[in-house]
């Protein structure tokens, strides 16, 4: 053990004293602005404010982050980088979506910048990051500035009031949260919530309906996909399976927030972080949110599970609902199949290539201090900045979280379920095609929210959805998006 | 010796110019008959420029699927694709709301109105010119078309799309802010102390910008934060959400959206009783009318022109209803508070801009019938009856 802390001591210094070395030459980018655009608020932009005033200091190139609603991000972008406007030098966004810019020939390629570089260590990034996130055929166009996964967070200390045991299915995640709903969270005298969901519309809620249906649909690896036939492309989603986890969704709202339907991330993580919520979905950032000095009624409460499994799967011959065994689910484990789902990518940063040489030397400066240990180890520890772990140097131990105020049993729960996904062979992974944010942010999303509002019924739902699907696929073209889709799943 | 033809510049008629004249003097005379056509050149010019021209170049839109490339816009011609799948393919539901299965009341109140469209289509065609007649078949066809859609969906307990959602606000908005706007101009008209105070307090919500409003209603309708929470808890309604309920969220939009154009109708309104001649109404006074009926027989017919006037301005702006339902519901719950412009808006936010310019090109369409038939048939209407 000694040894141990000895070599972490020792990480610690040697990340300390990069930390603290020249980034660039100074005042190598004097004069030079590189315009950046992302999500507002603090979550991602604030930290790029922060670190691109160092970046100033040590460069003279100016950051300047422009923030605009998260649905406006990528057409914004897209936009603006096709029709020649070029106001934008970096686009700060889901890694996922950059497959449709460099489809279109937007995205600088970064792999001659990353062989100049000796500050950026690539092979530190998680495998599942550094090829799914940061590549787009086989070349780095983007770099991550954080890892994301959607996971099931419970409150340790009202499960054992309530003699329960953390869930392990979407069945048991309602059974759970119908046995503590109403109970006192907080000690305000007021009953809280079995389930907080952010469930409103043009928000984040068709990530989370993607993570229930994951473990339901997606059996056999993460190759396989849970959207579409991969051969063909015609959507997996007006079957069984979908269908069961758009009932189950909706079912989850009978324990939340009388006003769900109308809740994004933010009001849930007020929520949660006032004491709120016996289970919620959510990424990584509830595990050190719970650190931060407004959040004192969960502090050291809040425990993670890498994902919640289904013990009835889709089968895609007959489009009925099968028990998961051996056969048809081979990840499974004692009939339960598990497919965390890796929602967003993680957000990472894409160089506009029509800008200067100038702007784009540091632009990617900017974007390689920003990957670098020594910056993102120290951030993925702040729940506020909305970074969370994608580095291996960041999941092999929990002590970086530990020194950031963690319990250690907590930390050790926490990395544990982000590795647990990440190791999961069965792991689902976002859409990497041309439209994928059409696909899920506009067609999914719509559809969803009037399913959840009573507007239409879920096969009502589901078909509209597949027509959608279908629209999209036929306007990018069909054989277009079976190669997009083979590389982006590795199938 | 005199001459016979005196050069008269009375004597020039239209077009001719009188022998003689200089090629100066001719020049000057052509600048003069087109002295109005140049006056109003630069307007005409900057309207095509600005209005017209767009409005045109969308049409290209609405009928291509537009890529971006590295390139720049790439269009690919689709015909009435974009249009279709409003009406027939994946955005129909959203966008007329669900229209199966059709009620028995349903049907019997669409044939009702049906059979009067038609009687009065029929009465039209003994009276009308052929040029009226092709708009009051339009109107009709879109009589016909509204109310199939209203009774395939709500008359028959379905759920409405944004085009109900639409005309929802317009038509149940308008009238709120109508009956609130005129009423609350006719006290401020009469002789009572501060009054100066209430017209000046009514007509700030105008001032303000919708965003602000929206995020301000946004905080004053918040059931469990908000100023009406202590209330809601009284009333034993403290687990009632307006959010989580189609219709609660519509109504809400419509008060919140009152709250801002009311102070409009009211100061229009207020301008018009105003100007009301005070010896007609005291002479109807020296006669002994009541009250009301001097409202009803004296001060109505003169305000009715500026009235009608006032509520068709008022439905053009009402058609483009957008900032409420984006900040306080993104449209929400589903998509029942989501206005036609905001679906246009939606869709053009994810880059699909052919179906955002085919919806906003229906939008544009419901609004010049609508608007277009209630000036023809109320707004005309009423100033011939005022008149006569």
């Amino acid at each position: 053990m000694q040894f141990r802390r000895s070599l972490l001591g020792l990480a610690a210094g040697a990340m300390a004293l990069v930390g603290t070395a020249p980034l660039s030459v100074a005042g190598e980018f004097d004069g030079v602005t590189v315009n950046i655009l992302t999500r507002p608020g603090y979550v991602i932009a604030g930290r790029l404010v922060e670190r691109g005033v160092e970046f100033q200091k040590a460069t003279g190139a100016k950051i300047v982050v422009t923030e605009v609603p998260y649905a406006e991000i990528f057409p914004k972008i897209q936009s603006d980088w096709s029709t020649g406007t070029n106001s934008i030098d970096v686009g700060v966004f889901a890694a996922g979506w950059g497959v449709e810019l460099d489809a279109a020939g937007l995205l600088e390629d970064l792999d001659p910048y990353i062989a100049k570089d000796d500050k950026i260590d690539l092979d530190d990034v998680a495998p599942y990051f550094r090829e799914f996130g940061q590549k787009v055929g086989g070349k780095t166009k983007l770099l991550m500035v954080d890892g994301d996964f959607q996971m099931v967070y419970y409150r340790k200390d009202v499960l054992e009031a309530a003699g329960q045991q953390p869930p392990k299915t979407w069945e048991d995640y309602i059974d759970v949260a119908s046995k503590i709903h109403g109970t006192d969270m907080n000690g305000d005298g007021e009953g809280d919530f079995g389930s907080c969901i952010f469930k409103k519309r043009n928000a984040q809620s068709y990530f989370a309906i993607q993570t229930f249906a994951a473990p339901i649909v997606q059996t056999k690896g993460t190759a396989q996909g849970f959207h579409f036939n991969s051969a063909t492309m015609k959507p997996i989603i007006n079957n069984a399976g979908w269908k069961k986890a758009f009932e189950l969704y909706k079912e989850t709202g009978k324990y939340g927030p009388p006003d769900e339907l109308n809740l994004d991330i933010g009001d849930t993580r007020a929520l949660f972080k006032a004491g709120r919520c016996g289970l919620l979905v959510e990424w990584g950032d509830p595990g050190p949110l719970q650190l931060d000095d407004d959040a004192t009624a969960i502090k050291g409460k809040l425990y993670a599970i890498s994902g919640l499994g289904s013990r009835m799967v889709l089968n895609r011959s007959t489009g009925k609902l099968v028990p998961a065994i051996k056969s048809n689910a081979p990840h499974s484990i004692d009939g339960i199949n598990y497919a965390p789902f890796a929602a967003f990518g993680g957000w990472a940063g894409a160089i506009n290539k029509k800008a200067d040489q100038k702007t784009k030397d540091a632009a990617y400066a900017f974007l390689s201090y920003m990957n670098q240990s020594a910056q993102s180890s120290v951030d993925v520890t702040i729940g506020a900045t909305g970074y969370n772990p994608y580095r291996l140097s960041q999941l092999s131990s929990p002590d970086l979280f530990i020194e950031a105020g963690m319990p250690k049993e907590l930390a050790e729960n926490y990395i544990g379920a982000i590795n647990g996904a990440l190791s999961n062979l069965n792991m689902a992974s976002d859409m990497k095609i041309p439209g994928a944010q059409k696909y899920t942010s506009v067609v999914l999303d719509t559809e969803l929210a009037r399913y959840l509002a009573g507007e239409i019924t879920v096969d009502e739902a589901l078909e509209n959805i597949e027509e959608g699907w279908e629209e999209i696929t036929e306007d990018f073209g069909r054989d277009e998006q079976i190669a997009a889709q083979a590389l982006a799943l590795g199938s | 010796m005199q001459n016979p033809m005196p050069y008269n510049t009375k004597n020039i008629q239209p077009g001719n110019s009188p022998a003689g004249i200089s090629s100066g003097d001719k020049w000057r005379e052509w600048c003069d008959r087109h002295a109005g056509s140049f006056f109003i050149a630069p307007a005409v010019t900057l309207i095509l420029i600005f209005a017209i021209f767009p409005t045109i170049y969308s049409m290209v839109f609405a009928l291509s699927r537009v890529r971006f490339t590295g390139d720049g816009l790439k269009f690919r011609y689709v015909g009435f694709r974009n249009f279709e799948k409003q009406f027939f393919g994946s955005s129909e539901m959203h966008f007329l709301g669900r229209t199966e299965p059709v009620s028995i009341l349903g049907m019997i109140i669409f044939a009702v109105i049906v059979v009067a469209v038609l009687w009065w289509l029929y009465r039209s065609w003994k009276t009308a010119t052929w040029v009226r007649m092709l708009g009051r078949s339009i109107s009709a066809a879109m009589a016909i078309f509204l109310a199939w859609i209203l009774c395939a969906s709500l008359l028959s307990g379905n759920s409405i799309g944004t085009l109900y959602t639409t005309l929802f606000y317009v038509l149940f908005g308008c009238a709120v802010q109508f009956a609130i706007g005129t009423g609350l101009a006719f006290l401020c008209s009469q002789p009572i102390r501060g009054r100066n105070f209430f017209r000046v307090l009514f007509f700030i919500p105008l001032m303000v910008t919708p965003l602000g409003v929206g995020f301000a209603m946004r905080m004053i309708a918040d059931v469990t934060k908000g100023p009406f929470e202590p209330i809601l808890g009284l009333l034993g309604l403290q687990d009632w959400v307006w959010s989580a309920s189609p219709w609660s969220a519509r109504f809400v939009m419509v008060i919140c959206d009152s709250w801002q154009w009311i102070p409009f109708i009211f100061i229009c309104m207020l301008a018009a009783l105003e100007n009301v001649p005070r010896d007609h109404v005291e002479a109807a006074q020296v006669d002994g009318a009541s009250s009301f009926h001097i409202f009803r027989e004296v001060t109505w017919p003169q305000v009715v022109p500026v009235a009608v006037t006032v509520l068709l301005i008022r439905a053009i702006e009402a058609f483009k209803i957008m900032d409420l339902p984006n900040i306080m519901t993104g449209g929400g719950p589903g998509s029942s508070t989501e206005s036609m412009t905001l679906h246009s808006v939606y869709v053009w936010r994810a880059n699909d801009i052919g179906s955002s310019a085919a919806i906003a090109y229906l939008l544009l369409i419901l609004t010049v019938v609508v608007c277009a038939s209630f000036f023809n048939y109320v707004v005309l209407g009423q100033i011939r009856k005022a008149r006569s």
